[in-house]
């Protein structure tokens, strides 16, 4: 069921984006209040809860040993998963995944992988048959708008956390150390900026009120070193080529912001 | 909004003298336990919870319309719970989605809980409640019976009595009160208890495990006993929440 969103709302939140004033108080290129925290979750290997505004997500990192996939034996894997649990949002039904959490947990995904953030070559164990899986499981419990730079700092920050045991190989067969924990072996840090065009402006962090209105939006991933990693376009309304390059210029100022939360 | 889920350990206050369990716990002496009242914005009442290593959230929205008609009913409403555990939440990851287990846990939930509630005032609607389990360390489903009430009253649902929910049961041969993780699988058995403490009648009973009458009546008592003190803290939350004494 999607939301109704009276016309005289969308009006005044336009007229007033368009003015270069937001309905919170916020400039265009701010963001709501953000916080991480790490280690919550004393059963997961790797954890983190992270806020941006009302908008809250927990993320728990699982290790497993399991086979690569046949045309990649030589490293290992991981999984994106998220759940927008009803207890989010009126609006969110339990059941399967749906588009909008496969959509937030293939995003959160892209960045990761095509940063190469996660340095999978040292995670396999037995090569052709042995590697480790990692699971990042992404608990939506409050939807306020903007999941995908929650999800996206939050998996970052729960994989910086992540400590992992130590796995010898023995006659053929993998023996496993938990006394040793070791940090996930990483290259790298990504987060990610997204912009709604809403009236003739791109405002950075929607929040759920300009996310309901919003004609158009766009993430954009990137990676410490200023490098893009991923990029999403949604909604229904198109963009112009010009506001796409504002919006990777907004985005790589911004990350450099976001990037101070998981230093 | 209040900032939930801390990092510290919840520490067991004293250390029993001759103290059988592993958690160095007297036999009737609870986990260390924090609840919390309207820790989320979107739902319309909702709890935090941490039980011992159990970290606990629910969330409650309605009374609204319901949907599916077929479980409608025309003089009252539906009290439908939904227990979930974060993949992250157990040692070996749960695979995400509902199993044989959480939909058990699903309907003793609604039903625990569904005395209590005026369900009569709101024909024709749904009162949904969400459990989801961040961290389990044993008795989840008592902790998020105890939340959800918290959650039910948060929201402003008119009710006869907070449910509230403990588990008691034997460890180590002895009757003990809310078992930790290991003691219910290791132990010999294991009875979670929900009562709405106002007249000590109970709306959630299982048992698991083998006990004589004479255990089980003390294992009872025990989890009552149990339940007694959560609901001062239960009735707390409440109150620190919204002031007055």
């Amino acid at each position: 069921m999607q939301p109704i969103v009276p016309e005289i709302t969308r009006i005044s939140v336009t007229n007033l984006i368009n003015k270069g004033e937001r309905t919170d108080g916020r400039s265009l290129d701010q963001y709501r209040e953000i916080s991480v925290e790490t280690g919550v979750i004393k059963k997961a290997e790797g954890s983190a809860r992270v806020k941006i505004g009302n908008t809250q997500i927990m993320i728990g990192i699982k290790p497993q040993i399991g086979e690569p996939f046949p045309d990649t034996p030589n490293v290992g894997v991981f999984m994106t998963n998220s759940e927008l649990v009803p207890m989010a949002a009126p609006n969110f039904e339990p059941g399967p995944p749906d588009e909008r959490s496969v959509e937030l947990s293939r995003v959160t995904d892209r960045g990761i992988r095509e940063g190469k953030i996660i340095d999978l070559e040292k995670l396999a164990i037995i090569p052709g048959k042995k590697v480790w899986m990692i699971f990042i499981d992404m608990h939506i419990l409050d939807y306020d708008g903007n999941l995908m730079d929650a999800a996206a700092l939050g998996a970052m920050a729960a994989l910086m956390d992540t400590k992992i045991p130590t796995a010898t190989v023995e006659d053929d067969e993998v023996v496993i150390d938990h006394e040793n924990m070791q940090p996930l072996p990483l290259n790298d840090k990504t987060v990610m900026t997204t912009m709604a065009k809403i009236g003739n402006e791109l405002v950075v962090d929607p929040s759920l009120e300009e996310e309901e209105i919003m004609g158009a939006r766009i993430s954009i991933g990137v990676r410490s070193d200023g490098a893009i990693c991923s990029m999403q376009k949604g909604g229904e309304r198109p963009f112009k080529k010009e506001e796409i390059l504002k919006a990777i210029d907004l985005a790589q100022e911004k990350t450099n912001e976001l990037f101070k939360y998981i230093p | 909004m209040i900032n939930i889920i801390t990092n510290r350990d919840l520490e067991v206050k004293s250390e029993a003298k001759g103290s059988e369990r592993p958690d160095g716990r007297a036999y009737n002496e609870l986990r260390p336990l924090k609840i919390e009242a309207g820790v989320l914005e979107r739902a319309d009442g909702s709890a935090y919870l941490e039980f011992g290593d159990n970290k606990v959230l629910a969330a409650v929205y309605g009374p609204r319309e319901f949907h599916i008609r077929r479980f409608l009913k025309p003089n009252m409403a539906v009290l439908r719970c939904r227990y979930n555990m974060a993949p992250f939440s157990v040692e070996d990851r749960k695979r995400p989605g509902p199993d044989r287990r959480s939909l058990e846990i699903s309907k003793l939930t609604s039903e625990a809980l569904s005395p209590a509630v005026f369900l009569e005032k709101f024909p024709r609607s749904s009162i949904d409640v969400f459990i989801e389990v961040l961290q389990a360390e044993g008795g989840t489903r008592c902790a998020g019976i105890t939340a959800a009430s918290v959650a039910l009253a948060d929201a402003g649902i008119p009710m006869r009595d907070m449910v509230v929910a403990c588990a008691a049961g034997k460890a180590n041969g002895q009757i003990v009160m809310d078992l930790s993780e290991w003691e219910d699988k290791e132990g010999e058995a294991d009875v979670p208890v929900a009562i709405m403490p106002r007249t000590g009648e109970i709306t959630l009973l299982q048992m698991d495990g083998q006990l004589t009458k004479d255990e089980f009546e003390q294992a009872l008592d025990l989890a009552k006993e149990g339940c007694m003190k959560i609901s001062v803290e239960q009735k707390k939350a409440i109150k620190n929440r919204y002031g007055g004494d």
